[in-house]
């Protein structure tokens, strides 16, 4: 259960979320990234970089979903893909971006989620 | 490493490739993080998503100031399928004020479980009729906290609810109950799918 104490992001002034993001408020619809979209770091992190670049890069050695990093950096996910992008644009990290689509039914899809789900 | 200490889990295999989600709806305290928690391998987390003003701009927004953000939080867990799936639950507030959260969250879910509790059957209408709205498939999963029992045709009767959508009951606090309730979702989906590749198909043959 997420008590008050638990939400990332309550204690966190405007200012702060200003400061990490350099200024920019909205990853916009634009964003490449999904909540699921699977980030991996091609680089380490080196000395000097923002926290939470390196943060990222160090969480990131294995894929990791976009949500998953956000809950990790106690920032909103609106925040977290602005971090991701600045990472993405300069090749610090990859994304692996999920392919289902709603509007293109993918039966083997669905089947292999079936058989995973059985399995559990 | 301090991150790996404050890790939530394992993390995922180096060949996962595929993130897939199913948001898991429903009215104030209906079961939903009981239900994520049931099936995921991971501890759920909470997280938080940012509404701006520009974000929301048809929205009520009343005594919201240009500065405001304001934020929502919902939870989630995993579920690794397979060495290139991994499936991700959200719990999302149901009500209507949530909307926008909505939006974002069902794009591109493979579907959603609305989670009914029968002593407050009316907090489920807002979440139909916007996955209706919306083309998301769903079901329906009535969650047993010992109210009033009702009958499968009560209960679809009082939702309204489409006789094609799977109704089931389930216990959020039960792992193999949480995990049928998916099964059933996901065979659903696959139902829906299938029917809509017939469709475009003989239309081709014309
Ligand atoms: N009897 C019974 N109790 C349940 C069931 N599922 C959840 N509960 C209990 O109901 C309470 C609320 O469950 P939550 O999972 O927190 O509900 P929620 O939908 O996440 O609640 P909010 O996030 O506050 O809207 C908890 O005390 C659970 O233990 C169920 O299937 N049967
Ligand atoms: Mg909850």
């Amino acid at each position: 259960m997420s008590g008050p104490g638990s939400r990332p992001g309550r204690d966190d002034s405007p200012d702060r979320l200003y400061t990490l993001t350099g200024g920019r408020s909205r990853a916009g619809t634009d964003s490449p990234f999904d909540l699921v979209t699977l980030v991996v770091a091609e680089s380490a992190p080196v000395p000097g970089m923002q926290s939470e670049h390196a943060a990222i890069l160090r969480m990131t050695e294995r894929p990791t979903a976009v949500v998953e990093i956000a809950a990790e950096l106690r920032l909103p996910v609106g925040i977290t893909k602005i971090l991701l992008a600045d990472l993405l644009a300069t090749g610090r990290v990859s994304a692996r971006h999920p392919r289902h689509q709603a509007a293109v039914p993918d039966l083997e899809l669905l089947e292999q989620v079936l058989v995973g789900l059985r399995n559990l | 490493m301090d991150s790996a200490t404050s890790r939530a889990s394992a993390p995922l295999g180096a060949s996962a490739s595929n993130g897939l989600k199913i948001v898991v709806v429903g009215g104030f305290g209906v079961g939903k993080t009981t239900l994520v928690r049931s099936v995921s391998e991971i501890r759920p987390l909470a997280t938080e998503e940012t509404m701006t003003q520009a974000g929301a701009a048809v929205d009520d927004l009343t005594g919201v100031t240009t500065k405001t953000a304001t934020t929502v939080a919902f939870d989630f867990g995993r579920i690794t399928l397979d060495a290139r799936n991994v499936l991700y639950l959200f719990g999302a507030p149901g009500q209507e004020r949530f909307w926008f959260l909505w939006d974002r969250l069902f794009s591109g879910t493979l579907g959603a479980v609305v989670l009914v509790d029968t002593r407050r059957i009316d907090d489920s209408w807002y979440a139909i009729d916007r996955l209706e709205k919306h083309g998301t498939p769903f079901v329906v999963a009535v969650n047993d906290f010992g109210g009033p029992s009702f009958t499968p045709e009560q209960v679809r009767e009082a939702l309204d609810l489409d006789p094609h959508v799977p109704l089931v009951s389930c216990d959020a606090r039960s792992r193999e109950s949480s995990k049928l309730v998916l099964i059933t979702l996901v065979e659903h989906v696959h139902t829906l799918h299938a029917a809509d590749r017939v469709r475009p198909s003989r239309q081709e043959l014309v």
